[in-house]
C-alpha cells in the first residue's frame, strides 16, 4: 500500500481528533471542577447538532459562525440544568448523579427522536465536498476547518482559565473546595458557571461536528462513550490531556483502520485505552489521586 | 349437595363462558384478517421501516379494487432490536395477531419466524436476505423476497448485461459491505457466486464497515489505494451519503459504482447528493415498471405521497399483504393453519415485482423472483436490466464528480 494512505489517513484522523478533544475538553472541565461525571454529554452534543442545524436552515450561515450563538445557548442551558437540577445532587452518592444525568440523557434523545425524526441530517457547506491537495496528500476542506476551530476555541478556553479572574475563581474551586469558600467564592455559582462552560464547549464541537458529520437523535450515547475514552486516556480533569486524548484517539482510529480492518477500528481507541489503564491509570496527563 | 351462592355464581360463569366459547372461535375464523405488521420504525433502521410501513396505509384500497378482502393492520416496532423484535412478536399474537408480516432486517425477521413457527401462526417476510430463514423446515414461515444467492446472482447476470450494452467492463473492484447480518451473508455469498459467472474483474480487496459508522474516510481511503477501477457495494442508506462524499473529498472517479443493497437509490440518497447522487446502479429487488398491477401501485404510491418514489420497501411490503390478502380469501378463514396451507398454494401472476409472479416452494421461499438493476439519473431511477422489465438503457462509466 503506498506510504501516502497512511498520510492521508493520519492527517484526517488528527483532525478529527481535535474536534473530539474539544468535545471532551467540556466533559473533563466539568469534572475537573464540579467533580459530576456528565453522563448526558454525548446528548448535549446532540442537541447542539441540531441547534446549528435548524439555524443554518434559517439563517444559511456558515457552522463556523453558528459555533458562537450554539455555544451560548448550550452554555446557558448548561447553566440553568446545573443551578436547577444538578446542585441538589453535588454531595449525593456517585450513582445518584449517574441516574440523573443518564435520565437527563433519555429524555434528550427521545425529545429529539419527536422533534427532529429518526433520519440522518445534515448540512451542506460552499466547501461541505472541497478538499486541499499537497503533493500526495488529500485533506477534506471541512475537518481543516472544523480542527481549527476547535484549536482556537481550546486556546480561548485554557486562556480564560489562565489568566482571567473568573477562571482563576473556578480553578480555586478545583483545587480546593473549603479554600475556596473562606476565601469568599460564591462556589454554586461557580460550579453553575463551569457546567455551563463545559456545556459550551461540547455546543461549539457539535456546531463544528456538523460541518463533517450527519446527526441522528442516537448518535448522542456513542460519543459520550467516546468523550469518557479520551478524558480517561488524557487524563480525567486535565484540560491539556483531553486535547491529546482527542488527538491520540483520532489517529489510533484512522491508523487501526487502515492497518487491519476499518469495521474494528473502535476496537483499537479501546485497546489504546486498555494501555492506559493498565500502565497510567490516572491517564497520560493527569494528576495520581493523593493518598 | 348444598348449593350455595358461590357455587352458583361459578357454574354460572362457567356457563357463560362455555356458550360464548364457539362464538369466539367462529368469529375469529370468519371476520377480517388480523395482520400484525412488523417493522423496525425506531432506531438506526427507522428510516426504512417507516418508508416500508407507508405502503401498509394504502394497501386496503388496492386490495379492494383487486376484489380482495380488507386486511385489519396491527403495527408493531422492532426498534431496529432482535429481542424486541421477538418480544413485539409474540404480543403481536397474543393480541389476536393471525398472520404476520415483516420485518425487513435478517436478524430480526430470524427471530420473529422462531416465534411464528412455535406459535403456528403465518409469517410473510416482506425483505430479509440471509439464505437460513427458509433453510430450517419451517412450516409457517414464507418470504416473498430474494436471498442473498438469487440476489448476487440475478445482480452478476445483470452486471454482465450492463456492461455488453455499455461497452464499459471494470477490470478490478473493491467489495465494500456493511458489517450486519445481511451485509455477512451477501459477502459471504459473493465469492462463491461470483465463480459461477465469467466477470471482466477481479476482486482488488473486501472491506468490511460499522453500520452504525459516522465517517467513513478511512475505509475509502483504503479501498481507493488498492487502484480499481469500479467499486461493488453492500450498504445501508446513511453508509451510502457517507461513501458518496469520502470519493468526492478525497478525488477518487470510479467507473462504476455497483450496489448489491440498500442505500444508493432511496429517495433521501438522491435528495441529499443531487448530481453527486447520478451514475450508480443498484442490483437489487425491483419493481417490473411494464407490469399492470406495478404502474397500479405507482399511481396509488404517487397519489398518497407526491415526494417519494416508489422503492423496494413499498414493493415487497405490499405483496407480502397481497399474499396475505389472497390466502385468506382462498382459505375463507382466518384460521392460521388453514392460512399457511394457502399461502403454501398460492400462485399470483398480477403482481408487482419481476419475473412470472410468486409461488413459494415446499421451503416457503419464491425461488422464481428475478432481481433489476437500476441506475440514478437525473435525480431519478430508471429500470436498465433484465432487458424485458427495463425501461431505460445503462450509462458507464459514470460522469467524474468534478465534472457535474
Amino acid at each position: 500500500m503506498p506510504v501516502e494512505i497512511y498520510l492521508n489517513v493520519a492527517a484526517s484522523g488528527l483532525l478529527t481528533g481535535l474536534v473530539y478533544g474539544l468535545m471532551a475538553l467540556g466533559l473533563s472541565v466539568i469534572f475537573g471542577v464540579v467533580r459530576v461525571v456528565n453522563f448526558a454529554h454525548g446528548e448535549m452534543m446532540t442537541l447542539a447538532m441540531y441547534l446549528t442545524l435548524v439555524l443554518f436552515s434559517a439563517l444559511k450561515l456558515d457552522p463556523l459562525i453558528l459555533l458562537v450563538p450554539v455555544a451560548a445557548v448550550l452554555f446557558v442551558f448548561g447553566y440553568l440544568l446545573q443551578r436547577g437540577l444538578i446542585n441538589p445532587f453535588i454531595n449525593r452518592p456517585e450513582h445518584s448523579q449517574f441516574m440523573l444525568l443518564v435520565a437527563v440523557a433519555l429524555v434528550l434523545v427521545n425529545v429529539q427522536l419527536i422533534v427532529f425524526g429518526p433520519d440522518a441530517q445534515g448540512i451542506r457547506t460552499a466547501y461541505s465536498f472541497d478538499s486541499f491537495q499537497l503533493g500526495a496528500l488529500i485533506v477534506d476542506a471541512s475537518k481543516v476547518y472544523a480542527a481549527g476551530a476547535a484549536l482556537v476555541v481550546a486556546g480561548a478556553l485554557f486562556a480564560f482559565f489562565r489568566w482571567t479572574l473568573l477562571g482563576k475563581a473556578i480553578r480555586a474551586c478545583a483545587d480546593n473546595y473549603d479554600g475556596a469558600r473562606v476565601v469568599g467564592l460564591d462556589v454554586k455559582r461557580l460550579y453553575a458557571l463551569t457546567f455551563g462552560i463545559g456545556s459550551a464547549c461540547v455546543g461549539a464541537a457539535g456546531a463544528m461536528l456538523m460541518a463533517v458529520i450527519d446527526v441522528t437523535p442516537t448518535i448522542g450515547p456513542a460519543y459520550t462513550l467516546l468523550a469518557f475514552v479520551i478524558v480517561i486516556t488524557g487524563g480525567l480533569g486535565s484540560m491539556p490531556g483531553a486535547l491529546l486524548g482527542g488527538l491520540l484517539i483520532g489517529l489510533t482510529e484512522a491508523l487501526g483502520g487502515v492497518l487491519f480492518t476499518p469495521s474494528a477500528k473502535s476496537m483499537f481507541a479501546f485497546g489504546l485505552l486498555v494501555l492506559v489503564l493498565l500502565f497510567r491509570p490516572q491517564g497520560i496527563l493527569g494528576r495520581k489521586a493523593a493518598a | 349437595m348444598s348449593f350455595d351462592r358461590r357455587r352458583f355464581n361459578q357454574t354460572l360463569a362457567a356457563a357463560t363462558l362455555g356458550s360464548l366459547a364457539p362464538f369466539n372461535i367462529a368469529r375469529a375464523q370468519s371476520g377480517r384478517l388480523k395482520v400484525g405488521v412488523l417493522l423496525p420504525r425506531s432506531g438506526i433502521q427507522a428510516g426504512i421501516g417507516q418508508d416500508c410501513h407507508r405502503v401498509v396505509e394504502i394497501t386496503n384500497g388496492l386490495l379492494r379494487d383487486l376484489g380482495l378482502p380488507a386486511l385489519d393492520i396491527m403495527n408493531g416496532d422492532t426498534e431496529s432490536n432482535v429481542d424486541v423484535a421477538r418480544s413485539r412478536a409474540e404480543r403481536l399474537i397474543g393480541e389476536g395477531a393471525q398472520l404476520l408480516v415483516g420485518a425487513f432486517d435478517s436478524g430480526q425477521t430470524t427471530a420473529i419466524a422462531q416465534v411464528a413457527e412455535q406459535r403456528g401462526i403465518p409469517l410473510v417476510i416482506n425483505i430479509a436476505a440471509a439464505p437460513p430463514i427458509t433453510e430450517q423446515g419451517y412450516k409457517f414461515v414464507f418470504r416473498n423476497f430474494a436471498t442473498a444467492p438469487m440476489i448476487l446472482g440475478d445482480a452478476f447476470a445483470n452486471q454482465l448485461e450492463v456492461f455488453a450494452a455499455t461497452g464499459v467492463s471494470p477490470k478490478s473492484v473493491v467489495f465494500m459491505h456493511v458489517n450486519d447480518t445481511f451485509g455477512q451473508a451477501m459477502q459471504r455469498g459473493f465469492t462463491g457466486v461470483m465463480k459461477k459467472f465469467t466477470m471482466p474483474y477481479t476482486v482488488a480487496d473486501t472491506i468490511a464497515y460499522d453500520p452504525a459508522a459516522r465517517d467513513l474516510s478511512v475505509e475509502v481511503a483504503k479501498a481507493k489505494a488498492t487502484g480499481a477501477e469500479a467499486l461493488v457495494m453492500v450498504s445501508r442508506l446513511n453508509d451510502a451519503i457517507l461513501i458518496t462524499r469520502e470519493l468526492v473529498k478525497q478525488r477518487w472517479n470510479p467507473t462504476a459504482v455497483l450496489s448489491m443493497g440498500p442505500g444508493w437509490y432511496e429517495d433521501q440518497y438522491l435528495k441529499t447528493l443531487g448530481k453527486l447522487g447520478d451514475g450508480p446502479i443498484s442490483f437489487v429487488p425491483w419493481y417490473d415498471p411494464n407490469k399492470k398491477l406495478a404502474q397500479q401501485l405507482q399511481a396509488a404510491h404517487q397519489k398518497a405521497y407526491p415526494d417519494i418514489s416508489l422503492n423496494t420497501n413499498h414493493v415487497y411490503t405490499f405483496e407480502a399483504l397481497l399474499v396475505a390478502a389472497d390466502a385468506h380469501k382462498r382459505a375463507g378463514s382466518t384460521d392460521p393453519k388453514a392460512l399457511a396451507d394457502a399461502i403454501r398454494a398460492t400462485n399470483i401472476t398480477n403482481n408487482v415485482s419481476p419475473g412470472p409472479g410468486i409461488q413459494f416452494d415446499a421451503k416457503g421461499q419464491n425461488s422464481k423472483l428475478k432481481n433489476s438493476a437500476i441506475q440514478n439519473r437525473g435525480g431519478k431511477l430508471v429500470t436498465v436490466a433484465p432487458k424485458d422489465a427495463a425501461d431505460a438503457k445503462p450509462q458507464l462509466p459514470m460522469t467524474p464528480y468534478d465534472k457535474r
